[in-house]
């Protein structure tokens, strides 16, 4: 069983999907930023030594921190989403309203933990 | 969207086939996670409260608690957060996460790959990951 793609990656990018299609790429965005980051880590704690301490140096970065806390957060709670619904394929009458939820259950904890993450890093 | 109806099917006409039981695993695991993660972060909570933890370094135990990740805070005694218990939630929280995380790579992977000879490679490839990060995470685990 072969999927047979015929779309380019140009009329892929101007896909207009919404709201649906933008969760489903940040989630996947999110998931592979948390996977290469977890899989270096788990490399850099089993080497240790110089290459490690580099990578810790790269973990302190605000920004780094920033886009990971992005990724582990959207991830979550996007994840629990799809999951709570495809358990309980009934609420998938409300799946627009779900993802108006989720953004509302997102943005102000993403925005605390900015607001964490910056003070610290600025602030002192 | 009124007039779309979802479609659900019984059990016994979707098939049971390896792709659908890690369909529910990644979903199962993702309830999983979010157990381990809350009870890593009740812990960090209880044991840290009366060194005033900061909540940056309650998240860092939360996603994974192993008493490296909290050797660097202003903790004074390294013994509760090393205890068998918390080796053992890490340990679990570690296997799934590896191997939820895994098949979401090759999930991701099928979507660009699409000879099936690519596919058998990927899938090669995912094993092998899987029980090398397994085993490289659970050696940190029980020896740091």
């Amino acid at each position: 069983m072969i999927l047979k793609r015929n779309v380019s990656l140009a009329t892929a990018l101007r896909y207009k999907g919404q709201g649906p299609y933008l969760t489903y790429i940040l989630h996947r965005i999110g998931g592979l930023g948390m996977a290469i980051f977890v899989a270096v880590h788990i490399l850099a704690s089993f080497l240790g030594g110089e290459i490690g301490g580099f990578l810790n140096d790269v973990y302190k970065n605000w920004a780094f921190q920033i886009f990971i806390f992005f990724c582990a957060l959207f991830h979550a709670i996007n994840g629990l989403r799809i999951t709570i619904l495809d358990l309980w394929p009934k609420l998938l009458d409300h799946s627009r309203e779900a993802i108006w939820l989720e953004w509302a259950v997102f943005l102000p904890l993403f925005g605390i933990a900015v607001f964490v993450i910056l003070s610290t890093a600025l602030g002192g | 969207m009124a007039t779309t109806k979802p479609r659900i099917l019984p059990l016994t006409k979707r098939g049971l086939n390896f792709e659908m039981l890690m369909w529910l695993f990644t979903r199962l695991t993702a309830l999983a996670m979010y157990g381990l993660i809350l009870i890593a972060i009740i812990g960090a909570l209880i044991m840290g409260a009366r060194t005033q933890m900061n909540l940056a370094d309650v998240l860092r135990w939360g996603f994974m608690p192993n008493s490296s990740h909290v050797q660097s805070t202003e903790v004074p005694d390294l013994a509760p957060w090393s205890t068998p218990f918390w080796k053992i939630t890490a340990s679990v929280l570690l296997l799934i996460a590896v191997a939820h995380g895994v098949h979401g790579l090759v999930v991701i992977a099928d979507d660009y790959i699409v000879s099936s000879r690519g596919r058998n490679i990927a899938r090669i490839i995912s094993i092998i990951m899987v029980i090398a990060f397994s085993a490289m995470g659970l050696y940190i685990l029980w020896t740091s």
